[in-house]
């Protein structure tokens, strides 16, 4: 049993629910050869470092995914290469720590962005509470 | 009796010493170098958009080459530049 993830950019000039189409078909593609999908991650609308067919953003998705029929892969790189909707794609077998790594940063165990969220949140809360102590207190005030 | 604490330098003897360099992976226990996380993979490629060398990062060979690899895939899917002006 080995682990991949599949790496692909669509087309962002495309309509959005053509895009959802594209990455759709791909997401069946695997999962009616008989692997077992992981996660699949919409990673949205990202600038791109360098132009890539004119285009400078890109909407990028990445599908984990458990396969054994070690054909498939060339099958599918070759559907994604002859797609005209797809910019570019990244096949990359995942070892152990790969896998790890994946699993907890969808727990969100690793990565800043997850730390800010929460430190968010708290913030989030402490201005509510702030918010509804002042009432809380002339409502008190009013009944004395 | 003066003790050692009691002498005065005239200059900071710690001025001019380096530092030890180090791996951070193996210090760290970082063993999965993430490809899709611009920010990280831009502490170890200069603002040409080039690898740091092993030399200034203190990296150790093993991570070395994953950092390289990881940059590369990065690279190859728009997520950092092959050349930059300014990249810091």
């Amino acid at each position: 049993m080995r682990q991949y993830e599949v790496n692909f950019i669509v087309d962002p000039v495309l309509s959005g629910d053509e895009i959802k189409e594209a990455a759709q078909t791909y997401v069946n593609l695997i999962q009616d050869s008989g692997n077992k999908i992981v996660h699949l991650d919409e990673m949205g609308l990202r600038q791109l470092a360098y132009p890539i067919k004119k285009r400078t953003t890109g909407m990028y998705y990445c599908v984990e995914f458990q396969n054994e029929d070690t054909t498939f892969i060339p099958k599918m790189e070759l559907a994604l290469r002859r797609d005209e909707r797809i910019m570019r794609f990244l096949t990359v077998k995942l070892d152990r720590h790969g896998v790890e790594y994946n699993d907890k940063k969808r727990k969100g165990l690793i990565g800043k962005k997850g730390g800010k969220q929460e430190k968010l949140k708290e913030e989030i809360k402490e201005v509510k509470k702030e918010a509804v102590a002042p009432i809380a207190k002339s409502v008190k005030s009013e009944e004395e | 009796m003066a003790s050692r604490e009691d002498i005065k330098f005239l200059n900071n003897p710690n001025i001019g010493k380096q530092r030890k360099k180090y791996c951070r992976f193996r210090k760290f226990g970082i063993k999965y170098i993430d490809y899709k996380d611009p920010d990280f993979l831009l502490q170890f490629i200069n603002p040409q958009g080039k690898v740091l060398p092993r030399r200034i990062t203190g990296n150790s060979l093993k991570y070395q080459k994953k950092i390289a690899v990881a940059i590369k895939r990065a690279r190859h899917l728009a997520i950092l530049p092959f050349v930059a002006d300014n990249l810091k």
